[in-house]
């Protein structure tokens, strides 16, 4: 109290009217808020610990709950706004690095919502996705720069391996102990009913998970957390992470209250330990050894597998794409820095690297004007939102995206930003047991199938209007977009017109 | 305002072909004729023909048709050609002043072989090389346009209606074994004499009918191999897609039309002969930014035969006929009618079905 | 015949069931009514809690050997569709149903002088049962086994 005090960001508002003291709210809430107040007859709040995760608003059966933002606010000022205050309190109550969890939140600009979709009119026509075949189905992978024929003149039809998506969408990584047992559960279940794939992230992949291996790709990240043979080999396809978005240029760190029984097996290493993942691989100092441990996991896996290079965009986002492309690289993953993240310091996750976006635009004209556009596929996440967004980063030039904070949002997260501690009320960033019950996997799938699929019939339907039925024929096809309130310089990066030229 | 080239324009069309399987000669008159039928399909803005086999006497020398703004400008180029080429001849091309047809440019053709000394230097195929310079020409030297490269065969493309360039051309003087035609519809163009069709890369030529959706996936991607697309016509980008899969790649006419205008992938899926089956998987997954979707007709020309081909979905008309020797193909049964009034086995086919016809060997 | 099963490893403890089948049960409209109006509403469905299973309990629709047999007043009975129901008129909540029952699924109104006893919702709800609609994690489900 006193000069460490800070008042909380949110109030809980309890309608007694409707309040019908079920104590729902006080079982579900991991931070405990909630408390029935037996002498009183009544629920109680102590808002100090709410994250307004929305727990309890949801299950409230009489809608007795709101959470509101606080109005007890320090003076207004437009240069040490609120947040930027509280934020100096804490470092002064504390001494530490600020954390924080998930996207940037700060009102940085989102590209995807100032591009524009084109559609027919009278000179082509449109296409009704419910009528006619409409193709949302990818390869990613390497494409041979010729093709070959034998000695009676037919082609020889044998190609680098790919990775067949039934859509252009991917659940990106996010490892087993940042997440919860159930909800790799779902993602690894909804990936292959949508014939798509999931990502393990850096923390290996548990036993039970294995017979999901034909959509699953398995990442070796800094700490090589959980890598072996049998994992490697175990996926459809490997990523090589050398940064994540939200923390470019930064590694992981897992507490040990974390590192449970489970979690201790798949990532092989000791209960209860803190799992570190360097800042850089300490074998990968420069653009050669990329190329040595490309080919290391290729030789270690029979040249069966295709190989992502998984990169943050950052400033020169471009020359270190054309750098993987010729590593050896299948495919390049880009992660723009809107992305998510169990934890990451707040500094970090705010203020370093780029929009993917612009990322996107740029690697993909980059590696057109090297003439190596083929040699690789490119994948973007850092927030891609919606249908709309996946339609808008394929046209910039991306073959695929990968999502991760909407498929958490399908989940059942409520984006309260608080995965780093471990007491996720709904069962996703947590390994506490009873939390982790929480999200029922049979669910969690099929909410997961039930979103991509919508997606896909979104995807459709603006392709449809396109006069496009074929994704291939959108992949780059920058003249179906236009930008709006964008700058020149933005327009050229971007490689669009403004709405109206 | 932009002009072609500046801006992407978007045009429907008419397209017409006559094709004789003996090699037999016709003159242009009978193409020419056959796109009044369909005047309203062309509004006045563009119209073209592509013929092969209509410069026996000059068979072996790259025959280039060129537009020039200039006096100066044609100079200029010559004095770029004669770094590249030997001129063998240089001419005027012929035309008739008729009142439809106004403002022509300087319309002049080179008949050139390349400098043995400086290709040997580049180090470049022949074709590659002829094809470069072109591609030079057209994207750096203002005021001059290529619009026809090839050995043994012209285009002859103008701003007007296609009846009235053919007249203007004086088509009635040229004998070939086979001739495309094409009308344009533009929705919006100020008028350009280089915009209009057949475009044309070495012996290659497209006429086309469509708006395709796929125009920038197209682009971009052909972009990366050294054609510049200068026009941002449906036509050019096909054009180049042509030359890469038939020169740079290899492939045959029906494996080009497995990629541009590929079945769907169910239709893959239930193809039972596992070889076919396999291949079409492979030039898919191989090529996907070649797919070309949205609406087209085009035919594609080459010395020694013609190739017709709709989009998968048959998004745009078109009908093929026989009689004799002939094969005849036009957006409208009308048009072969006019070349042929007793054609038979007239047929609509299929999208994405190609339709190739070849020269007998040794006949053209 | 479709019944009420309860899986343990998704059960939360939550209790929300309890309300749901509590204000189904009611007579009242909604559940603040049912709540509020001064009575007390008996949920037919009780969650057992241990330290890590939880365990939500209500009538198992059994062949009625104990409670149907041992009813003195003849107000228990079995449908034809196999549902063990309770005929409130007649009950007069002596409570040797709530003895005999192996599975500790019945309990007393005492307000009314009468038991509560799960009938599947057969007589307030549409399709599922409230306890099963209200569950947040499919924990209780309505099936044939």
């Amino acid at each position: 109290m006193g000069v460490e005090f800070i008042y909380p960001e949110f109030e809980v508002i309890r309608n007694d009217e409707r309040c019908i003291g079920c104590r729902v709210c006080e079982r579900q809430c991991a931070n405990e808020v909630h408390r029935y107040d037996v002498e009183r007859g009544r629920m109680m709040s102590d808002e100090t610990t709410c994250v307004n995760c929305q727990r309890c608003v949801s299950l409230c059966p009489t809608r007795a709950l709101k959470i509101v933002k606080s109005d007890c606010t320090l003076r207004e000022n437009a240069n040490w706004q609120n947040d930027t205050i509280k934020e100096v309190y804490k470092q002064a109550n504390s001494g530490g690095v600020l954390l924080s969890s998930m996207g940037n939140p700060k009102p940085m600009p989102v590209y995807w919502d100032k591009i524009l979709i084109n559609a027919s009119q009278v000179t082509n026509p449109s296409i009704d996705p419910l009528r006619e075949p409409m193709e949302t189905k990818v390869f990613l992978g390497k494409k041979p720069e010729k093709i070959t024929r034998d000695e009676n003149g037919r082609l020889i039809t044998d190609l680098p391996p790919h990775l067949e998506l039934s859509m252009p969408v991917m659940f990106s990584a996010m490892s087993y102990g940042s997440i919860s047992y159930n909800a790799h559960a779902s993602l690894a279940r909804a990936a292959t009913k949508l014939g798509v794939y999931y990502n393990t992230g850096e923390g290996g992949l548990h036993e039970d998970f294995f017979k999901y291996g034909e959509n699953t790709i398995v990442q070796v990240a800094s700490g090589r957390f959980g890598v072996n043979e049998e994992y490697l080999s175990a996926g459809a396809a490997i990523e090589i992470k050398m940064g994540q978005g939200a923390k470019p240029g930064i590694g992981g760190h897992l507490p040990g209250m974390k590192i449970n029984d489970e979690i201790s097996k798949t990532r092989m290493i000791p209960k209860g330990t803190d799992a570190i993942s360097p800042a850089p691989h300490h074998d990968i100092y420069s653009i050669e050894d990329l190329r040595q441990l490309v080919f290391s996991l290729k030789e270690a896996t029979n040249w069966e597998k295709p190989v992502i290079v998984k990169i943050a965009a950052v400033h020169n986002v471009a020359a270190i794409a054309s750098g993987v492309a010729r590593s050896g690289a299948d495919i390049i993953a880009i992660d723009g820095f809107r992305g998510g993240t169990g934890a990451a310091p707040t500094r970090i996750r705010d203020n370093v690297g780029i929009p993917i976006e612009l990322a996107l635009a740029s690697v993909d004209a980059r590696l057109r004007d090297e003439g190596i556009r083929n040699d690789v596929s490119v994948v973007v996440g850092g927030s891609v939102r919606s249908a709309a967004d996946v339609v808008k980063a394929i046209a910039l030039g991306a073959d695929a995206c990968y999502i991760a904070t909407s498929a958490l949002l399908a989940l059942g997260c409520h984006l309260c930003r608080s995965c780093n501690t471990g007491k996720c009320n709904w069962g996703i960033a947590t390994q506490r047991a009873d939390l982790v019950k929480r999200l029922n996997p049979d669910i969690g799938y099929q909410r997961l199938v039930n979103l991509v699929t919508a997606w896909d019939h979104e995807i459709k339907e603006m392709m449809g209007g396109m006069g496009i039925n074929s994704i291939e024929a959108l992949r780059g096809n920058r003249l179906m977009l236009r930008g709006v309130g964008l700058t020149q310089k933005e327009l050229d990066i971007l490689g669009i017109q403004h709405a109206g030229e | 305002m932009k002009y072609e080239g500046q801006v992407r324009i978007p045009s429907g069309c008419a397209i017409a072909a006559v094709i004789s399987k003996d090699g037999n000669k016709m003159t242009g008159e009978a193409i020419t004729d056959a796109m009044k039928p369909m005047h309203d399909r062309s509004n006045g803005l563009g119209g073209g023909f592509a013929a092969y086999g209509i410069y026996p006497e000059y068979k072996d020398f790259y025959a280039l048709h060129m537009f020039f703004d200039s006096r100066d400008t044609r100079k200029g180029c010559e004095v770029f050609l004669k770094e590249y080429f030997e001129i063998v001849k240089s001419e005027i091309i012929p035309t008739r002043k008729i009142a439809s047809i106004t403002d022509e440019p300087i319309i002049w053709r080179y008949f050139v072989a390349p400098l043995k000394s400086v290709l040997a230097s580049m180090q470049l195929d022949e074709k590659e090389y002829v094809a470069r310079a072109v591609m030079k020409i057209n994207s750096e030297m203002d005021g001059a346009y290529v619009f026809s490269s090839g050995k043994n065969m012209g285009a002859f493309k103008a701003v007007g209606f296609p009846e009235d360039v053919g007249v203007f051309y004086k088509l009635d003087e040229y004998e070939g074994y086979s001739w495309t035609a094409h009308g344009r519809y533009p929705t919006n163009t100020p008028g350009w004499w280089g915009g209009a069709h057949p475009f044309t890369l070495l012996d290659y030529s497209i006429v086309h009918n469509g708006e395709i959706s796929s125009y920038d996936a197209n682009r971009r991607f052909i972009e990366m191999f050294g054609y510049k697309c200068t026009l941002r016509t449906d036509t050019e980008v096909i054009t180049y897609i042509m030359d890469y899969l038939i020169r740079r790649q290899g492939l045959t006419l029906p494996e080009i039309a497995s990629v541009i205008a590929a079945p769907f992938w169910s239709t893959i899926e239930r193809k039972t002969d596992l070889e076919d089956k396999e291949k079409h998987i492979y030039l898919r997954t191989l090529f996907p930014s070649l797919l070309i979707t949205g609406p087209f007709s085009i035919v594609f020309g080459f010395n020694g035969g013609l190739m017709a081909l709709n989009d998968r979905l048959k998004l745009r008309s078109m009908v093929v006929g026989e009689k004799d020797d002939k094969v005849f193909i036009a957006s409208e049964e009308a048009a072969i009618r006019i070349m042929e009034p007793d054609a038979e086995n007239i047929y609509a086919p299929r999208g994405g079905e190609p339709v190739i016809i070849n020269v007998k060997e040794g006949a053209f | 015949m479709k019944k009420v099963y309860v899986n343990e490893d998704w059960c939360l403890a939550c209790h929300l069931c309890e309300y749901y089948c509590a204000a189904a049960n009611s007579g009242a409209t909604d559940m603040i009514k049912a709540f509020k109006s001064g009575k007390n509403p008996i949920p037919r469905i009780q969650v057992e809690e241990g330290s890590e299973v939880n365990f939500a309990v209500q009538c198992r629709h059994c062949d009625g050997k104990a409670c149907v047999k041992g009813c003195i007043a003849g107000a228990l009975s079995i449908t034809p569709e196999g549902v063990v129901v309770c005929d409130e008129n007649k009950c007069v909540g002596c409570g040797t149903c709530i003895l005999s029952c192996p599975f500790g699924c019945i309990v007393i109104d005492e307000d009314n002088h009468r038991i509560a006893k799960c009938d599947l919702c057969t007589k307030n709800h549409d399709g599922e049962p409230a306890c099963v609609q209200g569950c947040p994690n499919n924990a209780i489900v309505f099936e044939e086994r």
